[in-house]
């Protein structure tokens, strides 16, 4: 019962998040809806027994990442800009439908599939996603991950600096 | 945990895919259309989460975790592309970039 609670509220709190993430003028009110969005994910990870993943969705995602937004945006001096809506009027009425296609087509799927419940007890507990990360089904994967990490950041340095 | 909040965290994760890929196109600032980027993403960590709920497996949250890597990776790139971008045209207007266009 407290979960259904928590799921919905999490749930109303992201769509209306990420609704202002895509109608706002100004890129400053896009990110903090979208850090809203991202804590509400992370509640809902929660409620749904993924205490690890709701954890580094707040650290790396709503932390890290989104200070990163925000500290381009204000580096940047970003004005906000008052046509800021690209395309002309048929185009974006185009992109709606299109995007309402698509969400009622896989809405229909995901309605009509039998999604089971899974076991009543589920909690991915960081030992048991390390112990399935470190297997040797996911090792050399995560290996690779730290080499895409470091080319990561050489590229940013080498893209940011002044005399490209 | 019933079964309709599985398949309701799976209705959630397609709205907000769908809402991210409208605004990706219809925005015009290359930072907004990044952040609705991220906003598909996690739509994506989303229905891996609840499907690996489901299926009572763990292998959905270790690809979750991978994609939040690639994540960080695209955004520190991608973000030093915008800081170029800014440096050498004094705007972030997406369609006053065309270099790659003919």
């Amino acid at each position: 019962m407290i979960e259904s609670v928590l799921f919905y509220t999490f749930a109303a709190l992201a769509l209306v998040s990420a609704v202002v993430v895509i109608a706002q003028k100004s890129p400053f009110y896009s990110a903090f809806g979208l850090i809203v969005v991202l804590c509400s994910l992370s509640g809902i990870f929660a409620v749904l027994g993924s205490p690890f993943i709701a954890v580094i969705q707040l650290v790396v995602y709503a932390g890290a990442i989104m200070v990163l937004f925000l500290f381009v945006l204000m580096l940047l001096n970003v004005q906000r800009e008052t046509d800021d809506v690209g395309g002309s009027a048929p185009l974006r009425l185009a992109a709606a439908a299109l995007a309402s296609a698509f969400a009622a087509q896989v809405a229909a799927v995901i309605a009509r599939a039998r999604i089971v419940s899974g076991p009543e007890q589920y909690e991915a507990s960081t030992r048991k996603v390390a112990e399935l990360l470190f297997s040797p089904a996911f090792l050399y994967v995560f290996e690779a991950t730290s080499i895409l990490i470091l080319a990561a950041l050489v590229g940013a340095i080498v893209l940011a600096k002044r005399d490209l | 945990m019933s079964g309709s909040l599985v398949q309701h965290a799976l209705l959630l994760s397609v709205a907000l895919f769908t809402l991210g890929a409208l605004g990706v196109f219809m925005r015009r600032n290359v930072i907004t259309i990044f952040m609705c980027i991220e906003l598909m993403l996690n739509a994506v960590n989303l229905a891996f989460v609840a499907f690996s709920r489901s299926l009572g497996t763990f292998d959905g949250q270790v690809l979750v975790f991978f994609v939040m890597t690639v994540a960080a990776a695209e955004a520190a790139v991608g973000l030093a592309i915008v800081i170029a971008l800014h440096r050498h045209r004094d705007t972030l207007d997406i369609d006053s970039f065309n270099l790659l266009k003919w």
